[in-house]
């Protein structure tokens, strides 16, 4: 049961992974990393590693993802400047 | 059209490389040599009942030292790339009354729930970095509800500054007192799975968790800044 949940986990992944390098919008791009290493925490939580998976959700899901939009919404303003 | 051929190409190199992983990939049903030893020797000699915790501040604290201070140079950079103001202060728009209200209730929470997570590393999953990744983002949370409140600039590179010369102080503390360069003996080990147990490491850890904590703060601070 485990194996199956986690084995549906990684398809997840590789499709989020894979829409946010293929479609054009960054916002979406931003929020399916995101969500990448949201799904890739629970599998460390299933495998026992509380400790990595606290990381990767608060580093991974949280921070990260707030530091891209950030960044993005610095670009968009830069290019509107210039 | 040759470009996307040699993607393919290298793609299919990389499948191949990576094949042995796979197939020769045999389960380990007992701990190795290392691990064994740190299993059955690192609660006698830490006292800490979370084992990573052990490993990450006692047996390996050079490297955790190593990471803070990849962190404070990727801040600094940071800081320095983005201080550039840009003159002209534009006026805010106000943050909608539910995240206002929101944060009054979450941000203390947010906070608690960090200094929890880093105080408690020795015993419980966590420790100071994923605690001051968490204090970060409750103090994000009130950079989004508040746009207009300066965060107390002095204040955090005072935190910043201190706890990190108080790491390096305790680790080389361990020199004189006890066997080596940030070792836990400096306290005593005290009962084992209590909160003031573990020697120096509920200390230790709490300085990289405000380190950490203040480091990432900054970080967004300068992203908001314009």
């Amino acid at each position: 049961m485990e194996f199956v949940l986690i084995v549906i986990i990684s398809i997840i992944i590789i499709l989020a992974a894979i829409f946010a390098i293929l479609t054009k919008n960054l916002v979406s791009a931003i929020i399916s990393a995101g969500v990448v290493s949201l799904l890739a925490s629970i599998i460390y939580l299933m495998l026992s590693a509380p400790d990595v998976a606290m990381t990767e959700a608060a580093i991974g899901s949280g921070l990260t993802t707030v530091v891209f939009l950030y960044a993005l919404n610095k670009i968009r303003k830069s290019g509107e400047d210039g | 059209m040759g470009k996307r051929i040699l993607i393919w190409i290298i793609l299919a190199l990389f499948i191949y490389i990576s094949l042995p992983f796979i197939s020769d990939f045999i389960p380990s049903h007992e701990l190795s040599y290392v691990s064994q030893k740190y299993v059955t020797d690192g609660p006698k000699e830490v006292g800490a009942q979370n084992l990573v915790t052990a490993i990450i501040v006692t047996y390996r604290g050079l490297d955790t030292l190593g990471e803070v201070v990849v962190l404070f140079i990727a801040t600094a950079g940071i800081g320095f790339l983005l201080s550039r103001s840009r003159g002209k202060k534009k006026k805010r728009r106000e943050s909608s009354i539910i995240l206002q209200t929101g944060t009054k209730i979450l941000f203390p929470l947010i906070i608690m729930f960090g200094i929890y997570v880093f105080i408690n590393g020795h015993l419980t999953p966590g420790g100071g970095f994923q605690g001051g990744v968490v204090i970060a983002s409750g103090i994000l949370i009130l950079l989004l509800a508040l746009p207009d409140n300066p965060l107390h600039e002095f204040l955090l590179s005072f935190t910043e500054s201190i706890s990190g010369f108080a790491y390096v102080l305790i680790g080389a503390l361990g020199l004189v007192v006890a066997a080596g360069f940030l070792d836990n003996k400096i306290l005593p080990l005290g009962k084992f799975g209590q909160l003031f147990s573990a020697g120096a490491i509920p200390i230790i850890y709490s300085l990289i968790g405000l380190k950490v904590g203040a480091e990432l703060v900054n970080i967004l601070k300068h992203l908001k800044n314009d």
